[in-house]
């Protein structure tokens, strides 16, 4: 097991940059999210870690070594494929043990292995069928006994899930979590979806673009987005942006939105002219006493709570609200918002205005 | 459950198109059969009009194709009785077996030059197959341009500066000339096969070979190999059925060392012209080697056919 660091890793493909610069540390034992829109370099990212692609520039330690030349069967890490890429013409068994055959294992400790991780997937019946025929969720699993048969220094997983269909996944996605923390064994985890990302995840790196936006744990990201893709891109329905012009200065703990004073944390930056105050959909209330008005345009009931769409002077926006509370469409209401978590953005650069809220977080990216 | 389905034939159209299978089947078995029936038949009923199909079988055809025999005097043929079964036959013509024919050698030949072709151009075929479908080549789309450019004409169109080239070079009428050849005229074909057969096989099995601790090579034959196994098969069946039955070149380009079956069978002389039975009885042996490698790649055949066709 081990400590994985990426520094200052950069991947083209001719002309077209797939991955900038980019630099983490991924912890030993940790199970890692590299979360992004499709496109966004995150699988480059992990197929260079595994050495199935070769970085342009940069460096990756694998416990301490430099790896980032090597080729993967120098690396000793496993890869689980989306498409599980389970040999076809293997039953189940000679696919687990095939990593151990190239090591040179002998047959009776392969044999030994391959039924110990057998018994930890729960697929001991299967041992013995073909790939062909196997389920997905088994697939999954006899492409899992291959990676942690060998016992690697870290795993490297590309939407093992994407595959299965939705009620499958979640149950896969326990399982997955449930054997991590039984082998405490690193794990980079690429998905686009941002519910499994925080739903597994130790930390998170959320890439766009080539470019890694925003490195830390899921609560951290979640409630301290360092730019505007991060907080659109987490949560669902996702932070709302009330863009307003304006000036703010280091210390000012108020903003001007449409007339009212809305108290946010306290700057440790200014900023002028083209603002975003953002806030998630949780932490906006209807409350007649406010003064700032929106107009409800639609209630979405969810069982416990409901999503009502407002028009505010500041345009669009959601609030997640108890679901026994009265709204009709069309009527309008007044807006409170819990400062402590808002974040105020500069529209022009995206990135959030450092405040006694985020200032912890922004230093560490 | 319906009467009428959309999915199922109704029982009418099974018949119908049953009908017409075994019609189509018969038809273009009448040719096999002849020649099968032709190589039992003695050189009267061969050309007997109308043409008979009850007749008294006989050797006769298989001994003449694969000996040399000569007249001989009514004394010594007294002298030196029949010495077997094969020796019977030719005594009612007053021969006897003087020694084998050149079928035999002329036989192997083909196989050598035919198996040999194969094996190269699938040997040669597959590798650059495996490089055009993964790699990033140069000039890629021109170079398979190119590859496919050889295909755009007969081979026989350019089978003078061959037999020239061949001649300067002192491949003429040998095997590695031969094999040379077919394997030139059949890469091409081999190589835009395989490469769709390799490009429909996801690259995730090699990388998942590569992470499991293999080479890139080994993950090539241990992995890509298996996979492909239909297409080469089928790609294989292809060329060797071009190699086999090959007729142009090897009446240019092989005579008395390197001859090839197809050359050979025609000019089979026996009493007053061709000998009709001796002709069938070689056509027949010569069919056997590709019926017996297709029938053995049959299975890999028809996958192989509608390879691609189906989502799996």
């Amino acid at each position: 097991m081990a400590q994985i660091v990426v520094k200052n890793v950069k991947k083209m493909f001719g002309d077209f940059t797939a991955v900038r610069e980019s630099s983490f540390t991924i912890e030993d034992g940790e199970f890692f999210m590299l979360l992004g829109p499709s496109g966004c370099g995150k699988t480059t990212t992990l197929r260079m870690i595994a050495g199935l692609e070769l970085p342009t520039s940069g460096e990756i330690y694998l416990d301490g070594e430099e790896i980032s030349q090597r080729p993967p069967s120098e690396r000793d890490i496993a890869f689980v494929f989306q498409m599980f890429a389970l040999y076809p013409h293997m039953n189940v068994r000679k696919n687990i043990s095939y990593p151990l055959i190239s090591q040179g294992m002998p047959r009776a400790a392969v044999k030994a292995k391959v039924e110990e991780v057998a018994g930890i997937l729960g697929i001991t019946d299967i041992l013995d069928s073909p790939v062909g025929g196997l389920s997905g969720g088994d697939r999954q699993r006899v492409a899992l006994g291959r990676a942690i048969v060998r016992e690697p220094k870290a795993f490297m997983m590309d939407e093992p899930l994407g595959a299965l269909d939705a009620e499958f996944r979640e149950h896969m996605a326990e399982e997955l979590r449930a054997l991590h923390d039984r082998m405490g064994a690193t794990t980079v985890y690429v998905t686009h979806d941002q519910l499994e990302a925080m739903q597994m995840g130790d930390k998170i790196v959320v890439m766009n673009n080539a470019v890694i936006e925003q490195f830390g744990t899921p609560q951290e990201i979640y409630d301290k987005p360092a730019t505007m893709f991060v907080a659109d891109f987490i949560g669902s329905p996702s932070m709302n942006f009330l863009p307003f012009k304006g000036k703010v200065q280091p210390g000012s703990e108020a903003v001007r939105l449409n007339g009212h004073d809305e108290a946010v944390p306290r700057l440790m930056e200014g900023a002028e002219g083209d603002l975003v105050f953002g806030v998630r959909p949780e932490h906006v209330f209807l409350s007649d006493a406010s003064g700032y008005r929106a107009k409800v345009l639609a209630a979405e009931y969810l069982g416990t709570t409901q999503i009502v769409t407002l028009q505010s002077p500041n345009g669009e926006l959601k609030a997640r609200v108890d679901a026994r509370q009265m709204v009709s469409p069309g009527e309008t209401v007044g807006l409170e918002f819990r400062s402590p978590t808002v974040t105020l953005f500069d529209q022009s650069t995206g990135r959030a205005l450092r405040s006694t809220l985020n200032d912890e977080v922004l230093n560490d990216g | 459950m319906s009467s009428f389905s959309v999915t199922e034939p109704t029982q009418r159209s099974k018949w119908i198109a049953g009908a017409l299978v075994i019609s189509y089947a018969l038809i273009t078995m009448i040719p096999l059969v002849w020649i099968l029936l032709t190589g039992f038949k003695s050189p009267a009923d061969a050309i007997s009009y109308p043409p008979k199909v009850v007749f008294d079988p006989t050797l006769e055809g298989y001994v003449n194709l694969f000996t040399t025999r000569t007249r001989q005097t009514q004394e010594f043929l007294e002298a030196n009785p029949p010495q077997n079964w094969a020796d019977e036959i030719v005594r009612q013509y007053d021969m006897v077996i003087v020694g084998p024919s050149k079928f035999g050698e002329r036989f192997m030949n083909s196989v050598i030059i035919g198996f040999g072709s194969t094996f190269l151009s699938i040997f040669l075929g597959t590798l650059a197959a495996y490089a055009f479908s993964r790699f990033k080549v140069p000039l890629k789309d021109d170079l398979l341009f190119f590859i496919l450019s050889t295909r755009m004409m007969p081979p026989v169109a350019v089978a003078i500066p061959i037999f020239l080239m061949f001649r300067n070079l002192g491949l003429s009428d040998t095997h590695l000339g031969m094999i040379l050849l077919y394997t030139g005229v059949n890469i091409s074909l081999a190589v835009w096969l395989l490469k769709g057969f390799i490009d429909e096989i996801p690259r995730e099995y090699e990388e998942a070979a590569l992470i499991d601790g293999y080479t890139r090579f080994q993950a090539f034959y241990k992995v890509v190999l298996p996979q492909a196994a239909t297409g080469i098969a089928s790609t294989a069946i292809f060329c060797l059925i071009f190699a086999w039955n090959e007729y142009a070149f090897a009446v240019l380009l092989t005579s008395a060392n390197a001859q090839t079956a197809p050359p050979f069978i025609p000019t089979i002389i026996g009493i007053g012209g061709l000998d009709w039975p001796a002709v069938a009885a070689g056509a027949t042996i010569f069919l056997i080697p590709v019926m017996i490698f297709t029938i053995l790649m049959r299975k890999h055949l028809l996958r192989g056919i509608t390879f691609g066709a189906v989502r799996k």
